[in-house]
């Protein structure tokens, strides 16, 4: 966090002064490590044996939370009989297919209420018969295409709260479930597989619970050393489980903070440019599923939560695009939405351009040469277009591989041979456009433009705006049906000075009223078509027609918490699910830790933040047969958007890989996974073609593991920054690290030249060896990690390989976001020119038995 | 400079002498340092930003001479930052200066071998052609029977250093076009 987050980190060191144990794990020494209380070196992607094991030292010491466990999460819930776990079926659950590699979570769901009313007993009936297909092998594939991502702000949605033991005996409730689980996550277990010695572990646990509980809370912060991995979801779960046994969620000082990339990584995930999602998590329809407006809603409308009401926010979306075009008798131009049918993430459209199935591409502020996995194959699929648009600050690889890229060098392209047209049109920096960024704590903050841009440097609001004019334009008086979406779309923009005004794109973000002013909540959006917002979750950044994204009252004239600062959503809430802050009965849990309480007096919650749950709802209300959304939600359910009103320790809908996470090998490993009999995630989405072999696992060919990182002095694929006089000089040039035991074992020399090696490519670097760098010992075997920052590319002021072109594409089944750690040789001296190189890779390919009949598998199985 | 003058101005006596005894501050400042002003104090306008590299979030101050950025620093008034930039946002200033920053369109033509200029208004006429060509020619409304109202001849790939409100456009008109494959760094 000190090296890729730093300004955020002085709360960490805040905290540190008043007592705070601060504990690091990373495989690295890194600027964290040397401030740490504790640092813990850890083998890149075995996060989930060490967090499991924790899991499992709460749940056999009996150290959880228990009042909170009971009331606030699903651990009392009972899972259906037909259920087995990895430890019935030796590192698999129930419901997977190995021919498609997908799991069917039909037996992972809630056993029904034991006193059901007539929809509950329709539904059960509809379940029965789910499963009866489903073992007949007909499997449902209700959250592939990446849906699982769909409930960023929710849970999936399941059929009723269930049947609950709130002694937490029943042998079959999620409680007792969890303890068998990860029974086999012991500390010795840790040490085989993370290299972690059993005291460490140990110190780390006693931390951990001991600073958990009424008093006290922990918070947990991570980045992409927890998502960038073939099971990055799970990883991210085992972390919730620990935080919600510990009773850490909801509350001041507890939570988990996903430290996100970039400026405004969260806000293009909350209004996202991605495939599988509209605005505030809706998800795009799939045509297989959702013909209708109403099939597009139905698995959560009338749910119990905030998502019972998306019919409002998916109607309100629709009247934001198309205005008065959409009406109730056309569906709201529900139609007008294309349709997904399966994986159209980043890397499968990349394998469908090598392939010839896409032809135009934009790269708006984005650099996949070097930043995306494989540089390769980004390479050779933008050497198949027709046409490429980039769109950049500087001239990046991905505007100049027809011209230099690496390819060219070894004679695998030919600049001749490139049909691609390359337009490459310069952007406005962040000075010379107003707009508003969403921080990686959900906060709206707006920049005011400073001035204006040089030359052709347009915003991408204007270029986005000016396209979809002419585009309109040169269709005019079209009557073909295929154009009538872009004909009937709502784009007018107020400009100024020729630029179109950000705000009123925020305001149409934020939504408006029949009246046409500006709402205040999503609560006020409806499904008659009466209300119009772009985005629901962010409906209220722009209320009483302000733009609540540019307060900027000063932190000292505010209390702690600031929420006269930017905007948060939803809502300007700061702690999410702040419900869970006070006990059951809605009195703080502790003074010390007061966050948000019930005022019995008022009738209603109160606090230092915007309640999260319905203002005037007493914690000991009980919600009447029959209610809905938000009406249903009970006194003592803070997990508003979940249809339970519980968070979950079993996850029975809603994952690609397991209700449950369980530890799996990265797909390239020198290890044998020691905790079951499977070794890589079987859920695991492969990338199947030439350009992307997998290293078998456990090859002497490939011994080492690797794994990627950035620098504080570098952004990404270095686009903007290693153009940068100032941050170049700080950091020069790309290295690797190495421990001092694989430098004497390869020869390698500090300060000299080494050349790195996958299945992929091989490239140089030079080396830097460090004791940062810890030898690990697992059991009898010792495993070497080799570093590397990945920021540098063939352009800028410092230049030099991308690491990125050693990794390989292989997916998180939930996400579609690719593994970061594989295996690899390192040999001392410089990596060949030319042919030469690939010839060098060949040879290690074939040395590695790699089967480029099937290149995706790695030989592992 | 006459003598005396310069022999007072050595700073070993203004040190032994004046009231900075430990040599660290006006002892020991030449006559250039002394009058040296910050950048920032004949700003003509100080704008209100935030730094466009991690999630952090930190706020800036962009200070502004003759339509010139002058400097960035940080805002101490933000709850989240306090004033505080880390190297990437103190050298945010470096984006908009920097010498080898692109500022007209460039085109490569297919299979040419070097660039070419071409002015804006142009490029944008070509770029709305090429997508609704290639559009149409992808264009699929039916896959398994199942309607699709779609095109899988067109993708889009985002940085998250992009405005929500960028996002927004994008979204809606790659969505009115029919385009489904629209990514983002946030996958990445
Ligand atoms: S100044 Fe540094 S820590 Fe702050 S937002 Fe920018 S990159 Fe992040």
């Amino acid at each position: 966090m000190a090296e890729a987050h730093p300004v955020g980190f002085q709360w960490v060191m805040e905290a540190k002064k008043r007592g705070a144990t601060v504990i690091h794990v990373d495989p690295r020494f890194t600027r964290t490590s040397a401030v740490a209380d504790v640092h813990v070196p850890i083998r890149a992607g075995s996060d989930i044996a060490f967090l499991g094991a924790l899991v499992n030292h709460v749940l056999s010491n009996d150290l959880d939370f228990r009042e909170y466990v009971v009331a606030y999460t699903n651990a009392a819930n009972v899972i259906t009989e037909s259920y087995e776990d990895t430890e019935d079926l030796d590192g698999l659950f129930s419901g997977f297919d190995p021919e498609t590699g997908i799991y069917d979570p039909v037996t992972w769901r809630y056993d029904p209420p034991e006193e059901m009313n007539a929809e509950e007993r329709e539904r059960a009936g509809e379940l029965e018969q789910e499963e009866r297909e489903s073992t007949a092998g007909d499997h449902q594939q209700s959250h592939q295409a990446a849906r699982s991502e769909s409930h960023g702000s929710g849970g999936a949605p399941v059929s009723w709260k269930g049947r609950r033991d709130e002694t937490l005996q029943h042998p079959r409730c999620v409680f007792q479930i969890l303890k068998r689980h990860f029974a086999r996550y012991t500390p010795e277990m840790v040490e085989e597989v993370c290299g972690i010695k059993p005291d460490q572990f140990r110190e780390v646990a006693e931390a951990l619970t001991s600073n958990s509980g009424r008093d006290r809370t922990t918070a947990f912060c991570y980045a992409v050393g927890w998502a960038h991995h073939s099971v990055g979801a799970q990883m991210i779960r085992t972390a919730s489980i620990l935080q919600l046994l510990l009773g850490n969620i909801g509350r001041p000082g507890g939570g988990i903070m996903a430290l996100r990339g970039h400026a405004s990584i969260q806000g293009s995930t909350d209004i996202p440019t991605l495939f599988n999602i509209l605005p505030g998590y809706l998800p795009m329809p799939h045509a297989d599923q959702h013909a209708s407006l109403d099939e597009w809603v139905r698995g959560d409308e009338g749910k119990a939560g905030f998502w019972g009401n998306v019919r409002s926010y998916a109607v309100s979306l629709l009247k934001a695009y198309w205005g008065d075009a959409a009406t109730a008798d056309n569906d709201f131009c529900y139609d007008y939405l294309p349709r997904v049918t399966g994986d159209h993430s980043t890397y499968t459209t990349v394998k469908g351009m090598i392939e010839g199935s896409c032809k135009g591409y934009f790269l708006v502020g984005e650099n996949p040469a070097v930043g995306s996995a494989n540089g390769k194959m980004q390479r050779l699929g933008m050497a198949n277009l027709d046409w490429l648009v980039v769109r950049d600050l500087q001239m990046i690889e991905s505007a100049t591989f027809w011209k230099d890229g690496p390819e060219i060098e070894t004679g695998e392209l030919v600049t001749e041979d490139i049909g691609t047209e390359v337009f490459f049109l310069p952007a406005a920096s962040h000075v010379e456009k107003a707009g508003s960024f969403t921080q990686t704590q959900r906060m709206l903050q707006w920049r005011d433009k400073a001035v204006d841009p040089p030359g052709d440097c347009r915003s991408e609001l204007d270029f986005y705006y000016e396209l979809g004019q002419r585009i309109r334009d040169k269709l005019a008086g079209s009557t073909d049906e295929m154009d009538r979406p872009l004909l009937d779309l709502a784009w007018d923009y107020p400009a100024h000075d020729g630029e179109v005004d950000g705000q009123a794109v925020l305001r149409e973000i934020n939504g408006t009223g029949p009246d046409g002013a500006a709402l205040s909540a999503y609560t006020e959006l409806k499904p008659d078509g009466s209300t119009s917002c772009g985005c629901w979750i962010y409906c209220g950044v722009y209320a009483d027609e302000v733009n609540q994204a540019r307060r900027r009252k000063p932190h000292w004239e505010q209390d702690h918490v600031a929420s006269e600062w930017g905007w948060v959503w939803p809502a300007n809430r700061r702690i999410l699910y702040n419900r869970a802050s006070a006990a059951p009965d809605g009195t703080p849990w502790s003074e010390r830790k007061k966050y948000v309480w019930w005022d019995a007096e008022q009738g209603k919650w109160v606090g230092s933040d915007v309640p999260d749950f319905v203002a005037d709802r007493a914690p000991d209300h009980v919600p009447e047969d029959g209610a809905k959304g938000p009406d249903a939600i009970g006194g003592q359910d803070p997990f508003v958007m979940q249809t339970d009103g519980k968070a979950w320790l079993f996850a029975p809908l809603g994952l690609a890989d397991g209700p449950m996470p369980a530890h799996y090998e990265p797909p390239e490993s020198p290890v044998h996974n020691p905790l079951y009999g499977q070794q890589n995630n079987p859920a695991r989405r492969k990338l199947d073609h030439p350009s992307n072999p997998i290293n078998p696992s456990w090859s002497e060919v490939f011994p080492y593991v690797f794994t990627t990182y950035r620098l504080t002095e570098h952004h990404t694929a270095g686009a903007m920054s290693r153009t940068l006089p100032y941050l170049t000089e700080l950091q020069p040039e790309p290295f690797c690290e190495v421990s001092p035991r694989l430098a004497a074992e390869r020869g390698l020399e500090h300060g000299g030249w080494a050349t790195i090696v996958t299945a992929r490519t091989a490239i140089e670097a030079r080396v830097l060896v460090t004791e940062r760098l810890r030898s690990l010992r697992l059991g009898e075997q010792f495993v070497e990690q080799v570093g590397l920052p990945y920021h540098w590319g063939g352009n800028g002021i410092s230049r030099g390989d991308s690491a990125n072109d050693l990794v390989n594409v292989t997916m998180d089944p939930n996400v579609y976001i690719q593994d970061k750690v594989g295996t690899c040789d390192i040999r001392p001296g410089r990596r060949p020119r030319g042919r030469d190189l690939t010839a060098y890779v060949e040879d290690y390919r074939r040395r590695a038995g790699v089967d480029m009949e099937h290149p995706e598998e790695g030989g592992a199985e | 400079m006459d003598i005396g003058k310069r022999i007072g101005s050595w700073p070993l006596l203004r040190q032994l002498t004046g009231r900075d005894l430990l040599g660290r501050g006006e002892a020991v400042q030449s006559p250039r340092s002394r009058d040296l002003t910050p950048r920032t104090v004949d700003a003509d306008d100080v704008v209100s930003s935030v730094c466009p590299f991690c999630a952090v979030g930190c706020a800036q101050k962009v200070f502004v001479k003759d339509g010139q950025v002058t400097q960035i620093e940080g805002d101490p008034a933000s709850p989240i930052s306090r004033g505080r930039l880390c190297p990437k946002g103190s050298a945010s200033k470096q984006l908009v200066t920097s010498p080898s920053r692109v500022t007209t369109v460039r085109y490569r033509r297919p299979h040419a071998t070097e660039w070419e200029d071409l002015d804006l208004d142009t490029a944008m006429d070509m770029i709305a052609d090429r997508v609704i060509k290639t559009r149409k020619e992808f264009w699929e409304w039916e896959a398994d029977g199942n309607r699709t109202r779609r095109t899988l001849g067109i993708a889009s790939l985002g940085g998250a250093t992009l405005d929500n409100e960028e996002n927004y456009l994008m979204k809606k008109l790659y969505t009115a076009m029919g385009a489904i494959q629209i990514e983002n760094q946030a996958r990445i």
